[in-house]
């Protein structure tokens, strides 16, 4: 917990550092100093600019923006037995995520300007990197009546959604984009047709059949996809499919695009590095909504991230106690964590040779900044110095029991990564630095 | 004489969750078992002592009085103590989960569960968190191993063998275990399987199990040496998946005129219980054809292979 009235974060010289910076192509090596919380100077202007600086020497690893994950379920407030800020920002800490945007879909949830402004309070006084709430798009999440948009925003929300809900009506879909788009305000989406996918526990196919599940179908996705970017063109406003997770969505969102229409798109690192074959016998950890795709389909979303079609790659962090994991499939809920391991995963990527390193760090920082106007998300003098050093080799096993966040629902346990956070930076301050204790 | 089960059948299973992941092997020793249980079965003293000193529980989330009577005859013609556990959905609303109902069980030190479940995987979960041995009755639209066991070893003493054979599967595809285990146990034992059902009645991906597709009865049952049909649930009849009673009797539903398109001496099978003028008429189910009756009494006798097979297991275990 940070004190009322906190130090001046240190003075500090990052040096021997293979700096990337994706907001400006920077990839060199260099030194980058840190002053009051800001980055000062960047490559051979930092270079020897020792002055009563702390030395972090970065033994060659990478330095880069630090990560921004939009959409992560923190459980504050109403479901601090799954999370608290304090467990999600040590987790975020631990994974290189520097800034957490967190999902609105909390009881009550988040559809109020004192509900965004107790998120932004607990966040001050418990997080350790920078957490921005979403606030929903409709009152209660109920799909029915816009929320106060104009002074959510001025409360500080950074961008608007109904969380895992679909908004059904194409009516109060398009009178909720028409008003948003007089604030510039980003509508984030969840694209599923939930009448379409009602009782489904897994995609739909042939797996699904071998296990007796009910499927969701992908067309339910498109649909949804398709009614959306229409009333992006109808309305002028900015939209952001939350999650999409399969070859026919990225057709969609790489046309609209093509079109000129204000449209981008996210997908978890989940739909990017596992498909529906790893439920397995009904594994429930891999039960996600929506869920995984057939591996065509991750191809896909793969192939779109290295193209730029998907802009960012978010953890879908939600955690999930165990009991409503240990139930039959299709009755257990769904989600996985994920802001500690998607860096990590995201590398599989990296080392595959499927997507360019500068790319990655662009859908995890500087894409997301931009497209919810945070400060972060790049290396530039003046920038934040939220900050993460990454060693993109480091072999490891993740072992599930020692994740930082309060619920343990990762589909990579004992996965084998390689690469992973050493040293997280939030204003010049670290709040993690590996085989040290955090804070 | 009793007769005495093949002591070369070594059944490698702790389990028996499904048909998938049974090998020819297990498949054709626990079908001649099955026949040894026939064979006691039918005698005065029907009697065994196989199971003595065990406790059988049959926990059934979801009723059944056939499969569960079936399931107790069987323990009972062994020798086990056997114990019905209807769990309903009382303890379910009181908020007890699959896995406490589970470890409350393995507490009582049985050594056989059969359990049915109405959700898919859901037995599996079960067996995963008890010391004992457990038997599939039935999960979801996922499995039910002994009905597929028993329809085989019905047609196998009907038609003498079961490699070559056409099986035609009739009816809701979709929402059946009956359907997904017999797809996969025949084909094992190298039948040809059909189904055959209007496309709301059938899985995504169908074909990929292994079977080929009809939506006629008529093209279906064409030189069809078996015709199975499945229970079809009044709810789904609303027009959700079929538009009424009246249109899927006329296009789906076996009378003897529709059973005139398969060979001369095709058999015809349902798991129960039927719903007569729905997917089956009277005329067919009571016919001369009919091994209706023939299922119920290989039942008892599979699911006695399949108790003894896991009982013996545990033994030597």
């Amino acid at each position: 917990m940070r004190d009322a009235a906190p130090p001046p974060p240190p003075r500090a010289l990052f040096v021997d550092a293979r700096l990337i910076c994706p907001a400006s192509g920077l990839d060199e090596v260099g030194a980058l100093l840190v002053d009051d919380g800001k980055i000062a100077a960047v490559g051979r202007d930092a270079q020897g600019q020792v002055d009563g600086a702390e030395i972090v020497s970065c033994r060659g690893q990478i330095l880069a923006p630090g990560l921004i994950d939009v959409g992560a379920f923190v459980g504050e407030p109403g479901a601090e037995h799954r999370e608290t800020i304090a467990t999600a920002s040590e987790a975020a800490a631990a994974g290189g995520v520097t800034t957490i945007v967190t999902r609105p879909d909390t009881t009550p949830s988040v559809d109020a300007p004192e509900i965004v402004d107790y998120l932004k309070r607990r966040a001050r006084d418990t997080a350790s990197v920078n957490v921005h709430p979403m606030a929903a798009l409709t009152k209660g999440l109920a799909g029915k009546e816009m929320t106060e948009i104009g002074l959510l925003l001025e409360a500080g929300a950074v961008a608007f959604s109904d969380g895992p809900r679909t908004i059904a009506s194409a009516r109060v879909m398009r009178r909720a984009m028409t008003y948003a788009r007089d604030f510039d305000a980003l509508v984030c989406c969840h694209v599923e047709d939930a009448d379409l996918t009602a009782g489904g526990a897994m995609n739909e196919g042939e797996f699904a059949s071998r296990l007796g599940l009910p499927g969701r179908p992908k067309a339910a996705e498109a649909l949804i996809l398709e009614r959306d970017i229409r009333l992006a063109a109808l309305t002028g406003a900015r939209y952001h499919a939350s999650l999409i997770t399969c070859a026919e969505s990225v057709a969609i969102i790489a046309k609209a695009k093509a079109d000129g229409l204000p449209v981008t798109c996210g997908a978890s690192i989940a739909h990017l590095t596992l498909n529906e074959n790893d439920v397995g016998e009904y594994r429930t950890f891999f039960k996600l909504s929506p869920p995984l795709r057939h591996e065509d389909d991750r191809l896909a979303l793969v192939q779109a991230l290295a193209e730029g079609v998907i802009d960012i790659v978010v953890s879908a962090h939600d955690p999930q106690d165990v009991e409503t994991k240990r139930r039959p499939f299709a009755e257990a809920e769904d989600g996985a964590i994920g802001l500690e391991t998607m860096l990590a995963a995201g590398l599989r990527l990296v080392h595959s040779g499927e997507v360019p390193l500068a790319r990655l760090l662009a859908a995890m920082s500087t894409r997301p900044a931009a497209l919810l106007g945070l400060p972060g998300g790049s290396l530039k003098v003046g920038a934040p110095a939220d900050l993460v050093v990454i060693d993109p080799d480091a072999p490891w096993v993740l072992d599930a029991a020692s994740l930082r966040s309060k619920s343990k629902n990762t589909p990579f346990d004992g996965a084998r990564l390689s690469g992973r956070a050493t040293r997280t930076v939030v204003a010049g301050r670290t709040v993690h630095a590996y085989g040290r204790p955090s804070g | 004489m009793e007769p005495e089960p093949n002591p070369l059948f070594v059944f490698p299973h702790r389990h028996l969750l499904g048909v998938a992941g049974l090998s020819p092997q297990d498949i054709e020793g626990l079908l001649a078992a099955a026949e040894d249980a026939v064979a006691l079965s039918r005698q005065f003293e029907k009697k065994r002592v196989s199971l003595r000193g065990r406790t059988q529980i049959n926990l059934f989330f979801e009723n059944s009085t056939r499969t569960q009577s079936s399931f107790e005859i069987a323990g009972k013609r062994l020798g086990a103590d056997v114990m019905n556990m209807s769990v309903g959905s009382s303890s379910i609303k009181k908020g007890e989960t699959v896995l406490d109902t589970a470890a409350t069980l393995n507490a009582m030190r049985p050594d056989i569960i059969v359990v049915r479940h109405h959700a898919a995987g859901a037995v599996a979960l079960l067996a995963q968190k008890v010391d004992c041995s457990v038997i599939n009755a039935g999960d979801g639209a996922h499995e039910h191993p002994t009905q597929a066991l028993l329809d085989a070893l019905t047609i196998k003493r009907a038609k003498g063998r079961i490699e070559g054979l056409v099986v035609a599967i009739c009816g809701d595809v979709l929402h059946s275990r009956v359907a997904r285990s017999n797809i996969i146990l025949l084909n094992a034992l190298g039948a040809r399987v059909r189904v055959v059902a209007p496309s709301t009645l059938l899985p995504a991906g169908v074909e990929r199990l292994g079977v080929t597709t009809y939506r006629t009865m008529r093209e279906g049952l064409k030189d069809a040496d078996v015709v199975m049909m499945l229970r079809l649930q009044l709810e789904r009849m609303d027009g959700s998946y079929v538009p009424s009673v009246k249109e899927y009797f006329a296009h789906f539903g076996l009378d003897a005129q529709k059973l005139a398109y398969a060979k001369p001496d095709a058999v015809v099978m349902h798991p129960g219980p039927m719903n007569r003028g729905v997917e089956i008429a009277s005329e067919v189910a009571d016919g001369p054809r009919s091994l209706i009756r023939d299922q119920v009494e290989m039942g008892v006798a599979v699911r006695m292979a399949v108790l003894e097979a896991l009982g013996g297991r545990l033994r030597n275990a």
